[in-house]
C-alpha cells in the first residue's frame, strides 16, 4: 500500500535502521525553513543545543535538554560491534550485550532489570556492526539511579558459566528467530560474506551458529575486558535535564571508572574487487528477490570540515551526491524506482528500492533491490534497476526532484525532534562514526548544495560491474511434510 | 542490522495510560474538546514546542463492518485514496504520481488505513502557515474527492495477492491464522483478506464504501501540535469541507465474540527452525470495568518485559526462547488474550507445558504482593514515558475520544492503578481467563 500511515501505538525499542539517510545524522535544533516558507520560521523553544564534554577519565558525555515532558533517556554507547570480532567468535559483541544484564558483585542477575522497572523505567540494548548501546527511558528525576546502575555494570559486569550457558541458548533462539526462518535475512547474511573477503563486515552481527555453539564464557569475558573502557564509550542523556547537573552526576559515576589501554584496531582492508560476483540463494518462498550491492565511498569525519564553506575532497563530494541519488531513486512514494518499476502500466516489480548509508565505521555499499512482479524474473528486475541508474547517468535529474528530496529532509529534521529517544540515538550514531557535535547541521547544508551534475556524475562513476555483487533468491516450494529442522546434538559445550 | 536484547513482542494494546500530578510542570494534560455544527467532534492538545502538527481522523468503519465476502475492504478503501483525486471546482485532477510528489514537496504526509474497529486517516505537517494551508487543502481533496481509478487498482491487486502468497510460506503467518480462527471463529475480528476476496473486490466497492462512510458528522478528529483552539477549529473545517456534512445514521450492531466452550488444540507440521506456540482465548472489551486490573495483571504475567513471570520462567530460568509475551487486545469487542513464544522444535512441548502451568497458577493464585507493588512502581512511576512525544499523546487522545473515556482520564489513570489490590487483580483475571478452555496452536514441532 502506498502512503502507509501507522496508527498503532509505537513499539518501544524500535530497531535502528542501519541504512539511515544521511540527513538522519542528528540535528538537535536545526529549523531551516523550506523554500516555500523562507523568513517565517522561528526557532522552536524546546530545541536546545546539545553539549559535549570529556570526563576526566576520557569518557565522552553528550547532553541534550528537551523540556517538553518530565522524562529522560540515558544511553551508553560503546564503540565496539561485530566488526571488532575475529573469526571463530563471531557474535560475541552481541552476546556480551546480553550478558551485561546478568549482574555485578553488587547487583545480581535479573536485578538490573527489576531495579530499572521499579524506577518506572524501560530499558533495552542493541548491537550493530559498528557499536553496542544500552539505554533506559526514565522519569527524569530517576536519572541518577540509572547512571549508578549503568556505570556499575560498565566497569564490574560479572556472571557464572552457568548463567552464560543459559543466555547463550537464548541468543541461539534469537538467531533462529531473526535469521534462520527469514529467507531475506539469510540471503543478506550470505551476501555480506560474498561482498567482503577481508573486511569484518563479512560476518553476521548475531554470529554464525557454529561460532555460537562453540562460544565460551571466557570469550565473552575477554571481549568485555578488551573493549569496555571509558575512552571507548559515550554517555548520552536527552530530555528534561539540566546540563550542569548531568555533568556533575556523570563525573561522579562515570568519571571515576578505571581506564585501560584500548587495543590497536588493526586494518583489515578489503582487497579491491575486480569483477562481478554473483550469488544464488535457495530458500522456501513464493516470491523471488534480487539485491545489487555496489562498493562506493562513504563520508568520513575528515570529509566534513568545520564550516560549510570550506572545501572538501572529491570522494566526500561523491558520497554526498550518492545520498541525493538514493533519495531521488527511492526517497518518496513516487520516486524513480517505484514509479518506473512498480507503478508503471506494466510493472516489472512488486517492490523496488535503493539505500545508501553515507556514514559508518567500515566501508559503504549502495544497494538496489527488487521483488519481481508475477510473470517477471529477477533478471528482468536487475536490468530494470540498473537501467534507472543508467538513465540518471545519461540524462541527469531535474531541479524539481532535487528540491523535493531536500525539502523532505529539512521537514524531517523538525519531525525528528518529536522523539527524545531518537534525538539521543542519533547523537550516539554520530559520535560512534567519529563526527563532532553539530556535524549533522553541516551535513545538511552540504547536502543542500549538491547539484544535478554531481548526481549525474556519481551515477555514471560507481555503477559498473567490477565492484558489484548480485544476490538472487530462488524460491523453493514449501514442503509442509518435511521434518522440522532439529539441530545436531553434541556441538554444545 | 541491529539485534536488541529483547523485542517487546507486541505493543501493549490496552491503550491510554495516564499522568498523575507528580511533577509540577506537568500537573495534567489538558484535552480541549468541542463539536462543530456539522457534528464533527474535535479533541485537541496544544503542544507548541515544535512547529509541527499531527491530526488523526477516526470513523466507525473498521474491518469489523466489512462485507463478509470482502474482508479488508475498509483498509483498501482508506489506502486507495492515494491513487488519485478527481477534478473539482478550481482543483484539477491529480493522479497518484502528482499526489505523492505534492506531498513530498510539502514535506508532509497523509494516508489512511483501517484496523478492526476504526478507519483512520492521519496528517503530519509543519505548521508554517503557508505549508500547513496547502497540506490541509490537499488532504481535504484526498479525503473528500478520491477518484479510485481502475488502472492502479488492477495493477496493484496482483501485488497484494503475491504478497499474501508469500506470507503464507511463513511460519508466523500460518500459526497466527490458525490461532485467530480458533479464538474468533466466524466473528469479523478473525476475518482475513484472501486471494478470492481480493478478486471479488473492485473499484465500485471502494467508491461505494467511501460514499457511505466519509461524513463529517461521523468523524472524530484528534490533534496534537503547535495550534491553538481557533486554528484547530479552522483546520478541521477545511479538512472536512469536501465530505458530506450530514446524513449520519445509526450503524447496525456487530455481534460479540463468543466465549470458547472448550479447549482446542491445533498441530501444524512445518519445517522451520523454530516451533511457534500460541495459547489464548477471547479477552475483554475496552469498556470492561476490569480494564485496569486486567492491564496490571497482564503486565505481571507476560506484558512487563524482562520482569514478567513468563519471561522469567521461559527465557531467564531455562533459556527456551528469545521472546515470550502475553497481551490483551480490548476493542469494541473482546479481542484475543494471547500468549506467544518461539522455540527450537524439540523444546516446544516443554515450553507449552510451562506456559500452561504459569498461566493456570497465575489465574488461581493471582500475583504476589511484591509483584503487584513492582508492577505499580513501574506503571505509575513510568507514566510520563507514555506521553512524552506528540505521537504518543496523539495515540492517547484518539483512544480517549474513540472509547468515550473522560477527558481527565490521563489525570486519573495512576490513581486507578494505585488503588488495585492483589484480590482485585486475581478476581479480574479469574473472571476473564479460563485456562481449561483455551485454544492452543503449535506449528513446527516434531
Amino acid at each position: 500500500m502506498k502512503h502507509p500511515f501507522h496508527l498503532s501505538g509505537a513499539r518501544w525499542a524500535a530497531p535502528v535502521s542501519a541504512f539511515a539517510l544521511a540527513a538522519s545524522l542528528t540535528i538537535p535544533c536545526l529549523l531551516l525553513p523550506l523554500s516555500a516558507s523562507a523568513g517565517e520560521v522561528q526557532p522552536a523553544p524546546a530545541a536546545t543545543l546539545a553539549q559535549q564534554f570529556t570526563l576526566k577519565n576520557g569518557m565522552t558525555l553528550i547532553v541534550k535538554p528537551d523540556r517538553r515532558a518530565p522524562t529522560a533517556v540515558h544511553m551508553v554507547w560503546v564503540r565496539v560491534g561485530s566488526m571488532d570480532e575475529v573469526d571463530g567468535t563471531s557474535g560475541v559483541a552481541h552476546l556480551l550485550e546480553h550478558m551485561m544484564f546478568k549482574g555485578t558483585p553488587t547487583v545480581k542477575a535479573g536485578d538490573f532489570s527489576r531495579k530499572v522497572s521499579a524506577l518506572g523505567g524501560r530499558e533495552n540494548a542493541f548491537t550493530s556492526k559498528d557499536y553496542t548501546g544500552y539505554f533506559q527511558q526514565i522519569p527524569s528525576a530517576k536519572l541518577e539511579d540509572v547512571m549508578r546502575l549503568e556505570a556499575d555494570r560498565f566497569a564490574n559486569n560479572t556472571w557464572t558459566d552457568e548463567v552464560f550457558a543459559k543466555e547463550l541458548e537464548v541468543v541461539k533462539e534469537e538467531r533462529r528467530l531473526r535469521t534462520e526462518d527469514k529467507p531475506h535475512a539469510r540471503l543478506h547474511e550470505a551476501m555480506d560474506a560474498v561482498i567482503y573477503q577481508a573486511d569484518p563486515y563479512r560476518r553476521p552481527i548475531v554470529g554464525w551458529m557454529s561460532d555460537l555453539e562453540s562460544m565460551t564464557a571466557d570469550d565473552a569475558r575477554a571481549f568485555y575486558r578488551r573493549w569496555y573502557t571509558p575512552t571507548n564509550a559515550a554517555v548520552i542523556v536527552a530530555g528534561d535535564v539540566d546540563v550542569d547537573a548531568v555533568r556533575v552526576l556523570a563525573e561522579k559515576y562515570y568519571g571515576s571508572l578505571p581506564v585501560h589501554a584500548l587495543p590497536q584496531r588493526k586494518p583489515r582492508t578489503e582487497p579491491e574487487q575486480t569483477g562481478l560476483r554473483r550469488l544464488d540463494f535457495k530458500a522456501p518462498a513464493e516470491q523471488a528477490y534480487v539485491a545489487l550491492a555496489f562498493k562506493v565511498p562513504g563520508l568520513k569525519p575528515a570529509g566534513l570540515p568545520a564550516t560549510a564553506a570550506a572545501p572538501t575532497d572529491a570522494t566526500s563530494e561523491d558520497a554526498l551526491a550518492l545520498t541525493v541519488l538514493s533519495a531521488v531513486l527511492s526517497g518518496y512514494d513516487g520516486a524513480r524506482l517505484p514509479r518506473a518499476l512498480t507503478l508503471s502500466d506494466k510493472p516489472v516489480a512488486d517492490e523496488a528500492g535503493a539505500y545508501y548509508g553515507l556514514t559508518a565505521r567500515g566501508p559503504q555499499l549502495f544497494t538496489l533491490y527488487g521483488i519481481p512482479a508475477v510473470g517477471k524474473t529477477a533478471t528482468e528486475v536487475e536490468a530494470a534497476l540498473r537501467a534507472q541508474v543508467a538513465l540518471v547517468a545519461k540524462d541527469g535529474v531535474t531541479e524539481a526532484e532535487l528540491t523535493r528530496v531536500k525539502n523532505r529532509w529539512v521537514a524531517g529534521e523538525v519531525y525528528k525532534q518529536d522523539s527524545v529517544f531518537n534525538q539521543a540515538r542519533l547523537l550516539g550514531v554520530s559520535w560512534i562514526n567519529g563526527f563532532p557535535l553539530g556535524a549533522d547541521q553541516l551535513l545538511l547544508e552540504r547536502l543542500r548544495k549538491v547539484t544535478a551534475a554531481q548526481v549525474q556524475s556519481v551515477a555514471a562513476k560507481y555503477f559498473g560491474d567490477d565492484a558489484l555483487t548480485v544476490a538472487t533468491l530462488l524460491p523453493q516450494p514449501v514442503d509442509a511434510t518435511r521434518k522440522p529442522r532439529v539441530p545436531a546434538v553434541g556441538l554444545r559445550h | 542490522m541491529i539485534t536488541p536484547k529483547f523485542v517487546a513482542a507486541r505493543a501493549i494494546l490496552a491503550g491510554a495510560i495516564a499522568l498523575f500530578g507528580m511533577h509540577s510542570v506537568w500537573a495534567g494534560i489538558p484535552i480541549q474538546h468541542w463539536t462543530q455544527p456539522s457534528g464533527v467532534r474535535i479533541y485537541l492538545v496544544e503542544s507548541p514546542a515544535i512547529p509541527m502538527v499531527d491530526v488523526q481522523i477516526d470513523l466507525d468503519a473498521g474491518a469489523r463492518r466489512d462485507p463478509i465476502d470482502k474482508p479488508g475492504l475498509a483498509n483498501l478503501m482508506a489506502a486507495s485514496t492515494a491513487n488519485g483525486v478527481r477534478a473539482s471546482g478550481a482543483g484539477p485532477t491529480l493522479d497518484e504520481h502528482q499526489l505523492s510528489e505534492a506531498w513530498a514537496d510539502l514535506g508532509a504526509s497523509f494516508g489512511g488505513s483501517a484496523s478492526a474497529d476504526r478507519m483512520s486517516f492521519g496528517l503530519r505537517s509543519l505548521t508554517y502557515p503557508d505549508l500547513l494551508d496547502k497540506a490541509v487543502a490537499l488532504a481535504a481533496r484526498q479525503l473528500g474527492e478520491p477518484s479510485f481509478p481502475e488502472a492502479p487498482w488492477l495493477r496493484d491487486r496482483p501485488k497484494m495477492i503475491a504478497s499474501l502468497k508469500e506470507a503464507n510460506t511463513r511460519p508466523a503467518t500460518l500459526a497466527g491464522r490458525a490461532f485467530s480462527q480458533a479464538v474468533y471463529g466466524s466473528h469479523p475480528y478473525g476475518s482475513e483478506t484472501t486471494e478470492a476476496s481480493l478478486l471479488r473486490t473492485n473499484v465500485e466497492d471502494l467508491r461505494a464504501l467511501h460514499a457511505k462512510v466519509l461524513r463529517a458528522c461521523a468523524a472524530q478528529v484528534s490533534i496534537v501540535g503547535a495550534l491553538n483552539r481557533a486554528q484547530a477549529d479552522a483546520l478541521v473545517a477545511k479538512l472536512l469541507a469536501r465530505v458530506p456534512q450530514g446524513g449520519c445514521t445509526a450503524q447496525p450492531a456487530v455481534p460479540e465474540v463468543a466465549a470458547l466452550a472448550a479447549a482446542s488444540e491445533v498441530r501444524i507440521p512445518f519445517a522451520s527452525a523454530q516451533a511457534h506456540v500460541l495459547v489464548g482465548q477471547p479477552g475483554f472489551k475496552r469498556n470492561d470495568p476490569d480494564f485496569f486490573a486486567l492491564t496490571v495483571g497482564n503486565h505481571i504475567l507476560g506484558g512487563g518485559g524482562f520482569t514478567a513471570r513468563l519471561t522469567e520462567e521461559v527465557r531467564e530460568k531455562r533459556g527456551l526462547t528469545y521472546s515470550v509475551y502475553s497481551y490483551f487486545a480490548p476493542g469494541m469487542h473482546a479481542g484475543a488474550f494471547t500468549i506467544g513464544l518461539q522455540t527450537r522444535p524439540d523444546q516446544a512441548e516443554q515450553a507449552l507445558t510451562l506456559v500452561r502451568e504459569v498461566v493456570t497458577k497465575f489465574v488461581e493464585e493471582g500475583p504476589t504482593e511484591k509483584e503487584l507493588q513492582a508492577a505499580k512502581d513501574n506503571l505509575i512511576g513510568g507514566f510520563a514515558l507514555r506521553i512524552d512525544s506528540n505521537k504518543k499523546l496523539l495515540d492517547n487522545v484518539a483512544n480517549i475520544a474513540w472509547n468515550g473515556l473522560p477527558l481527565d482520564y490521563l489525570d486519573t489513570w495512576t490513581q486507578q492503578v494505585e488503588r488495585l489490590t492483589v484480590a482485585d487483580v486475581r478476581a479480574a483475571m479469574a473472571r476473564k481467563l479460563k485456562p481449561a478452555r483455551m485454544a492452543t496452536v503449535v506449528l513446527g514441532a516434531p
